[in-house]
């Protein structure tokens, strides 16, 4: 316990030296001069695709490398404003727009699935990384089973995780139980970790009488009370500020645990995020903000969805302590989250963590992503940056996991799912009654009458309704 | 927006009695019981959030200026100092911000008592208010309740302009998941904010700002710390037999001065208060219009798809047989409000156009 808390603070130590961010242009190039930077440029120091970062040659001020601040302060005297003491200077300088170095990702693991040297990392036991492992690939079997079930018209819709694997198990293994996760709607892996089965899955995308949701939500709308995870919500980043407000209450009942939530790139982009993360600042609430960095909102590439260096810049506009970890590294997620997590609980402020992947997956089962990208970068993530295939390698490495676990894992995964569909599909539906329960705690009067009403017109005209239909 | 109601936000002391004068003249005629005590709306609210929260640990206040200002229209006044600001809390300026939050801190099992500076903020917030609140509930199949109240004053005030006059009855009470309140008098506002902070569900509890400073009788059960009404049943506060005027909030001060005046000339009207407009007593309704044949509803706000239409529909279908006239609606107009005084007072309902359809509908008029 002792040697990690060591390691978190040397994390947050060097932490708080490369968020170093307030560069400010040096006197002598007080007149700076616009240079035009070309798509070879762009495409080298930024995180844009081949194929888009032709639409982004943009002006932009030469920026000077960073160095530390230098500001001519006059007399060293400081002025009173609302909010504190502020030294002043009679340079004009205005901060850049972007820092001329990107915010550097952390990570662990190279691509070969070999711990880097000297790395900070919070070490995983066998039996953790082996859990890990499992739960990933299962989690792709599960993506690939469901997406093919969608397919095939046995149910309406799905959305996968390809390719976000290691975010969603890492994360998962690095938090508490009684951590509150409110999720987005692409991190299965979290409630899958925590221990929803894959018949409860199937249940939930078949909206049978099963399903913990009543067949009330549209596939892949999960959430378990019991688990800690927030039934997932449509509507883009609501779930930010409600995490405050989590956090909020926990805080106020002082327990030992935080609010974990999870956005996308483009989620950033709601006025939600802002109120999110402002708030939670200033209720010095114990909120984890993890931010899933894939690249595409739909068909949304990042170049047209923010102009910042991301998304961890932001964290310092709203006094929250930020990261920048490689998503696709296991290691690398569940050392920052798990910190993250001890940070937000033990100190009671909100983290960001902005987690750097890429979607390899359509948006959803109602989208085709070739239409607005290239097929061979879908590929090129898929086969050489995979989360999953770094850390197997990692773990195989090790000498904790074999072509024989692999291929004994996969197969049972397939098998179980296969019999969950299987079995969710013939699982009847909801009876009638559902229609009209949980719309308030007690059914009021009105949809008391109409339930009866509706149950006499089913028995009165049976012929209009489905055979076997039950009331 | 903020600059405008401050000028409303009432400090005490000689603005407010000041404000009250230019203020459209409510003068209502009250029967006093003899010795029976009297309180205004703003200290019926106030009590009734002190209570609930002096109750409960878990309820707590958010909003705009709750705090440290007293609250823009004093309504949270002395409650910062009693509790506290962990449960008296500023927000900063984002009404989707804080209704967020309040929803968060509603699924994590607090009470909010989340407060709009008026109603007409809340359209900023409104995706967290139905799409969250409302309707978690039902998807979650009954995993997460929402025990949140969102209060605020609601509808027209004087001279205001458009943004800050419009009246949300209609719209929230449309919304299955959530229950919408609006209270008339001193006991309602106590009564019914009490039973909004205990419920489960969603509420939204509009009050007015014109009402706030209104002197009401109350009795010593409603003074009560465990005086409660029940939600979802309306109140007949005069009775009648000739014809039944059904409205709800400020309007009920307007049907009763307009029942005083079609008693001169022999028309006996029923008031009724909706208290309620989601869940809507029908039963109430139905059985004044077959007892007096007649229907009357009065509303400030738009016309089109508003509350009184769903009262009618509901008349229309239900007694049909024992309506002698045609059901008469009163509304605002369906203009966006304006702001000189004299177009404000022609946009929305005065008494006489109250006593006019009663009239009409009795045959007296045409």
């Amino acid at each position: 316990m002792a040697i990690w808390f060591a390691r978190s603070k040397n994390l947050v130590s060097s932490l708080r030296h490369n968020l170093n961010l307030s560069t400010i242009l040096n006197k002598r190039d007080y007149f700076p001069r616009p240079i035009f930077y070309t798509t070879s440029q762009l495409s080298s120091t930024s995180f844009l695709s081949p194929v888009t970062s032709l639409r982004h040659e943009s002006t932009a001020v030469e920026t000077q490398p960073d160095h530390l601040v230098q500001i001519d302060e006059d007399d060293g005297q400081e002025l009173d404003f609302p909010g504190g003491k502020v030294g002043y200077t009679s340079e004009m300088k205005f901060i850049p727009e972007s820092s001329s170095r990107r915010i550097p990702c952390y990570r662990v693991l190279d691509e070969d699935g070999r711990i880097i040297p000297d790395s900070d990392f919070i070490p995983v036991s066998e039996k953790l990384a082996v859990r890990m492992y499992e739960q990933m690939a299962t989690l792709q079997v599960m993506d690939h089973i469901f997406y093919e079930a969608q397919r095939q018209g046995r149910i309406s819709f799905y959305l996968t995780s390809v390719g976000e694997e290691a975010i969603n198990i890492a994360s998962a293994a690095a938090l508490s139980p009684d951590d509150v996760v409110l999720p987005q709607y692409r991190e299965p892996g979290v409630l899958l970790w925590r221990g929803f089965t894959l018949e409860e899955f199937a249940n939930q995308c078949f909206g049978n009488k099963a399903d913990y949701g009543k067949g009330r939500q549209m596939p892949i709308h999960y959430g378990s009370n019991r688990l800690n995870y927030f039934t997932i919500s449509s509507p883009i980043a609501t779930q930010l500020p409600q995490a405050a407000g989590v956090g909020y209450s926990l805080k106020m009942d002082k327990k030992n645990a935080c609010a974990v939530t999870f956005i996308g790139d483009g989620g950033t982009s709601e006025g939600d995020f802002h109120a999110g993360l402002n708030f939670a600042a200033v209720m010095e609430a114990p909120v984890v903000f993890i931010c899933r960095n894939n690249g595409w909102a739909i068909s949304t590439h990042i170049s047209e969805q923010f102009r910042s260096d991301g998304i961890v810049v932001k964290g310092q506009a709203y006094g929250i302590r930020s990261i920048r970890v490689d998503g696709n590294d296991a290691l690398a997620v569940y050392s920052a989250v798990r910190s993250a997590r001890e940070m937000a609980v033990t100190e009671q402020r909100p983290v960001l963590i902005e987690a750097m992947t890429y979607r390899v997956g359509h948006h959803s089962t109602s989208d085709d992503s070739t239409k607005y990208r290239a097929a061979d970068e879908i590929q090129y993530w898929k086969m050489s940056r995979n989360p999953v295939n770094r850390f197997r390698k990692w773990v195989e490495d090790n000498g904790w996991w074999s072509e024989e676990d692999e291929s004994k894992l996969r197969s049972n995964a397939r098998k179980q799912l296969l019999q969950a569909i299987q079995a969710a599909e013939k699982w009847e539906k909801q009876p009638l009654t559902e229609l009209f329960n949980d719309v308030y705690d007690v059914k009021p009067k009105n949809l008391e009458e109409q339930e009866l009403g509706l149950k006499e017109l089913v028995e009165k005209q049976p012929q209009d309704y489905p055979p076997g239909f039950h009331v | 927006m903020l600059g405008i109601l401050r000028q409303r936000a009432i400090d005490g002391g000689l603005a407010a009695s000041t404000l009250r004068r230019t203020r459209f003249a409510l003068v209502s005629a009250r029967s006093y019981a003899a010795g029976a005590k009297e309180m205004t709306i703003r200290d019926a609210l106030n009590s009734a959030i002190d209570e609930e929260m002096s109750a409960d640990p878990k309820v707590f206040v958010m909003g705009e200026e709750v705090g440290q200002y007293q609250g823009a229209y004093k309504i949270t006044k002395g409650l910062l100092e009693k509790y506290g600001p962990e449960r008296v809390y500023d927000t900063p300026i984002t009404e989707a911000g804080f209704t967020g939050i309040g929803v968060g801190a509603a699924y994590a099992g607090l009470k909010p008592v989340v407060e709009f500076m008026t109603f007409n903020f809340s359209m900023q917030a409104i995706d967290h208010i139905i799409n969250s609140a409302a309707k978690s509930n039902y998807m979650s199949a009954g995993q997460i309740n929402v025990p949140i109240v969102f209060r605020g004053p609601n509808g027209a005030a004087a001279g205001v302009g458009a943004q800050h006059s419009q009246c949300y009855a209609a719209w929230y009470a449309s919304v299955p998941g959530l229950k919408v309140l609006a209270p008339y008098s001193a006991e309602d506002a106590r009564g019914l904010l009490k039973a909004a902070i205990r419920d489960p569900d969603p509420v939204v509890f509009l009050e007015n700002e014109l009402l706030y400073g209104e002197s009401f009788p109350i009795s010593e059960e409603a003074l009560d710390s465990s005086f409660c009404l029940p939600i979802g049943k309306a109140k007949i506060e005069r009775e009648g037999k000739d014809v039944t005027i059904v409205t709800f909030s400020k309007m009920v001060g307007f049907a009763l001065k307009a029942a005083e005046k079609l008693a001169e000339e022999g028309i006996s009207a029923e008031v009724i208060n909706l208290r309620s407009i989601r869940p809507l007593d029908r039963a109430t309704i139905n059985a004044s219009v077959r007892k007096t044949s007649r229907l009357v509803t009065v509303e400030e706000g738009f016309p089109q798809h508003g509350v009184c239409a769903e009262i009618c529909a509901s008349v229309v279908e239900e007694s049909f047989s024992y309506l002698d006239a045609p059901v008469e609606r009163i509304a605002g107009a369906d203009v966006p409000m304006p702001y000189a005084a004299n177009l404000e007072r022609l946009a929305l309902p005065q008494i006489e156009d109250i006593v006019r359809a009663s009239k009409r509908a009795c045959y007296r008029s045409k």
